[in-house]
């Protein structure tokens, strides 16, 4: 092979990589604090991207009235749980974040719908629309069961990517859609050519693991989160809101599927049911930097769009086979170097 | 040990259905796919409901039984009976395979890892020209008997429905057998099933074959119902609903395997042909049912339908009490009727800077009860996990009737004749007094899974019964033993895992905190029941904080304090030794 074919191939890993990482990054939040493998992670990310590029295709998105619907049964679980002790603070505070919110979105977003909004605005409303779904999705289907094992959140994890992959359908048909790039233009550099929207992923991947990593090293809040992953009753004993610290998990995670969506969908073609590989493979990233490692979850991305590059390349036909083959021998590697600690379940 | 009668009924009843006069046949058709979804979840109900070993990646299994009986039946045009054997062995041989990998996979790295698989299988198949990519095989013989070839759905049924009620049986047998208990006790961590001589990755690997197998199984009769296979059937999503059967079943049970098989092949056909009458829409509407309704299931009925539908009928209760004359023979052991049986020397044991157990030293001799205590935090426990070889020693040796043993796994200790119990009980809660105090005799058994299947093991499984139920008489819990042993008081239980130390027929009984929460009448039985074990030979090393329990039993005593051994001697000396009350009460200032 030749170096430009090689050079080149890298550089699509990278990128795509990237997404992987961002992806990877979530998947290994939301499982620190919440101890749900987030299967769903996918459909955030076709729902981010779909949702993006049928504003901008003056198209009415379906996500904002599931957002809304979703609300409305996170304010009922909400109710039924603080059935013995309602009080109208509870109540309003409830209106507000679980209808209100998404109604004003869902309003807006009839409104710009019908008139080919600006990029800027397509994106504010694709991620404010999933960032709701990711949010109230926690209440509706994790927080119930976040006293399980991590066993039980895994089949429930699996139950909601099969509903949010059916709604999906619903929604965007089953048409592939593609979106317009957030950055034109492009410059060469010897024999690549480095477009704006990779540099745009480059970017913002780069921007979030370091916020991340400041966030969970540096803030109160980081640190809280943290505690919950490690004991929740302890974390509860030590005056911090468990459920809150879940909230935020499914509030990051679904900002950073959607912004995935946002920034592939320009260069590939999604279908209402490409999250799911897309997410895969950012759980394999995820699973070789052990669920816990930012930085290592991040190179191992790389290596995986890498490898997804070349084998794509070298036998396309085979393609997914390696990279989820690939998981095993991680796997098997990961459980190898961990100690063998009693683990007492249910 | 489910009654016969039952299942009786229910193969006369699925027997009866096709004569049913004007039945539609295309509820044999959905008869048929019950049968072959129940095979699969049969296997995920005793690999993950009874073993605690999630799997997604069950499909690949089917693929791998439909595929290997197309290829044979079509391309070499072998019998279709002649290839039941490879299609089975096929997935057998690849349950082997990845089991080896997977099963050693701890934690959630388990359900992941199927998952991975799962999905490569997938694609493999549909990428392999042999197996006729994406179009798959078609043209399949059918199956046939003589001049009968079964072409309809009606025809196979007979075939499909006995391997479901044929393969419970098996599993059914399985489960209720010394093999069986090492399973179920699985899904409770390995330490305690390893200290009495499971080999739990073995017992892993053996119930990813017994499900790898069924699933081969169901996929040899789908490809001869269908008479052709392609990839969709066996990939991913397939491999989810399999967990889901099994999940709404009821995980934990056999004939919730069916029951869930049953639910949801209903289900989703009611889904599919009524769903888009209500919301017309473009398809798929039944997945997001689907998904809703499997969370709802796991907030609701975590347990699954089987068990509620069984809380209709009366419990039956209790069981029989084993035929106590029935002997089961000792352990071979070397005589040890006096001297030394166990010599620790030096022994030492750091995790990170922390050194729990600093070179401390001491033995037991044979016929004595020697006693360790120590405050909080004095690296008796971590003795214990050292002695039984829980956790490997750092440094320094541990030899048993002269012989070194350091670093030894569990399951060889034990066979030394050194048993134990655990200072947080470590039983299993579902299974009943009888059940877990006979897994201390596992290592006295001898019939293997094939044999327990076919029960060919009841000759063996009624000598290790009757030994389990002596040593509950022996401890005083003849009243408790049909009960489940996680409804028992804390007190009681640490009793139970006396007995079962004692099914190991040990010559060094290990005990952590015995008599932590027993009342004073029950502490003074322990007592008398430990004095009467050394005098019949055994040695008996405790852990123990009440120390006027073990003032007055411990033939010798070693404190231990911060890791190291500060003093030992009998317990009048111990009482007034100095450095002893400095540990316990502190200096005056």
């Amino acid at each position: 092979m030749n170096t430009t074919i090689m050079l080149f191939l890298v550089q699509d890993g990278i990128t795509n990589g990237a997404i992987y990482a961002l992806l990877g990054l979530a998947l290994v939040l939301v499982f620190a604090v919440t101890r749900v493998i987030l299967i769903p992670q996918g459909e955030f990310v076709t729902y981010g991207a779909l949702t993006y590029a049928s504003l901008a295709a003056g198209q009415m998105p379906g996500t904002a009235k599931l957002a809304l619907a979703l609300g409305i049964g996170a304010f009922a679980f909400d109710l039924f749980e603080a059935r013995k002790a309602l009080h109208g603070r509870l109540i309003v505070r409830g209106l507000i974040t679980n209808i209100a919110l998404p109604a004003i979105v869902l309003a807006l977003t009839l409104y710009f719908a019908a008139q080919k909004p600006p990029v800027a605005i397509c994106i504010a409303l694709s991620l404010v629309i999933v960032a709701m779904i990711g949010l109230y999705i926690y209440r509706i289907a994790f927080q119930p069961l976040a006293h399980t094992s991590v066993l039980v959140l895994l089949i429930a994890s699996v139950g909601v990517h099969l509903a949010l992959q059916g709604l999906g359908l619903l929604f965007f048909g089953a048409e592939g859609q593609r979106g317009p790039a957030l950055l034109s233009g492009a410059f060469t550099a010897g024999a690549l050519r480095f477009t704006g929207q990779s540099i745009t992923v480059y970017a913002i991947t780069i921007a979030f693991i370091v916020g991340l990593w400041l966030f969970f090293g540096l803030t109160l809040y980081g640190k809280a989160l943290r505690a919950t992953a490690v004991n929740r009753l302890g974390a509860r004993l030590a005056g911090i809101r468990t459920t809150l610290s879940g909230q935020i998990a499914f509030l990051l995670a679904s900002v950073i599927g959607a912004l995935s969506g946002i920034l592939i969908v320009p260069i590939t073609t999604l279908y209402y049911d490409s999250g799911f590989l897309i997410g895969l493979k950012g759980f394999v990233a995820a699973i070789i930097g052990g669920l816990v490692s930012y930085p290592l979850t991040a190179v191992a991305a790389l290596v995986v769009g890498i490898v997804e590059a070349f084998s794509s390349f070298y036998a396309s036909n085979y393609k997914e086979v390696i990279v989820f083959m690939l998981l095993i021998p991680v796997l098997l590697l990961r459980s190898l170097a961990a100690p063998a600690v009693e683990e007492e379940k249910d | 040990m489910q009654g016969r009668l039952p299942i009786l009924v229910f193969a006369a009843v699925m027997a009866a259905i096709p004569f049913i006069p004007g039945i539609p046949p295309f509820w044999i058709v959905l008869l048929d796919n019950i049968g072959l979804a129940a095979l699969v979840a049969m296997g995920l109900v005793l690999l993950t409901g009874v073993g605690g070993l999630t799997s997604f990646g069950q499909a690949a299994f089917v693929g791998f039984g439909a595929y290997t009986t197309a290829v044979l039946s079509t391309a070499y045009g072998v019998s279709p009976w002649l290839t039941l054997p490879l299609s089975l062995l096929v997935s057998g041989l690849f349950a082997v395979l990845l089991g080896l990998i997977t099963v050693r996979l701890s934690g959630h790295y388990l359900p992941l890892g199927t998952i991975a698989w799962g999905l490569g299988l997938f694609y493999l198949f549909s990428k392999l020209e042999f197996l006729g990519r994406n179009d798959g095989i078609s043209a399949i013989p059918p199956l046939s008997i003589g001049s009968l070839k079964m072409l309809s759905p009606g025809s196979i049924y007979y075939a499909i429905w006995i391997a479901v009620i044929v393969s419970a049986l098996l599993t059914i047998n399985l489960l209720d057998s010394r093999t069986g208990r090492a399973i179920r006790a699985l899904r409770r961590g390995h330490i305690a099933a390893e200290a009495f001589g499971v080999h739990t990755p073995r017992a892993k690997l053996l119930v990813f074959i017994h499900a790898a197998v069924l699933a081969g199984l169901s996929g040899w009769l789908y490809a001869h119902l269908q008479r052709a296979v392609n990839p969709t059937p066996f990939g991913a999503h397939m491999g989810i609903e399999y967990l889901f059967i099994a999940v709404v079943g009821g995980a934990g049970y056999v004939w919730g395997g069916v029951l869930g098989a049953a639910i949801v092949v209903i289900l989703k056909e009611a889904l599919q042909s009524y769903l888009p009458l209500i919301l017309p829409g473009s398809g798929q509407v039944e997945t997001i049912v689907f998904g809703i309704m499997l969370v709802a299931l796991l907030q609701f009925a975590p347990g699954g339908l089987w068990p509620w539908l069984m809380s209709f009928f009366p419990e039956r209760t209790g069981g029989k009490k084993p035929d106590t004359s029935l002997k089961l023979e000792h352990r071979a052991r070397a005589a040890a009727e006096s001297g030394v049986l166990l010599q620790v020397e030096k022994a030492r044991k750091q995790f990170g800077g922390v050194v729990a157990v600093n070179n401390v030293s001491f033995d037991v001799q044979a016929r004595e009860i020697v006693a360790l205590i120590g405050p909080n935090g004095a690296g008796k426990s971590t003795t214990f996990n050292l002695i039984t070889g829980v956790l490997s020693a750092t440094s320094g040796s541990i030899s048993v009737l002269g012989k070194k043993v350091d670093n030894a796994p569990p399951q060889e200790i034990v066979k030394l004749g050194i048993s134990r119990t655990f200072q947080h009980v470590k039983l299993v809660p579902d299974m009943t007094v009888l059940e877990n105090v006979a897994i201390g005799a596992h290592l006295r058994g001898h019939s293997g899974p094939v044999a327990s299947m076919l029960r060919l093991d009841r000759a063996d499984e009624a000598r290790l019964l009757a030994e389990a139920a002596r040593q509950i008489e022996r401890v005083g819990l003849t009243e408790q033993m049909h009960q489940l042993a996680g409804s028992l008081s804390l007190g009681q239980q640490r009793i139970v895992e006396i007995a079962r130390a004692l099914c190991v027929d040990p010559m060094l009984l290990l005990l952590d905190e015995p008599a932590a929460g027993l009342r004073h009448m029950e502490k003074q039985r322990l007592a008398t029941l430990l004095r009467d074990l050394r005098d019949g030979g055994m040695s008996v090393l405790l852990v123990e904080h009440d120390m006027s329990f073990v003032m007055n039993l411990a033939d010798r005593i070693v404190v231990l304090d911060f890791g190291t051994k500060i003093a030992e001697g009998t317990p009048a000396t111990i009482k007034t030794n100095p450095e002893v009350i400095k540990a316990y009460l502190g200096v005056a200032a």
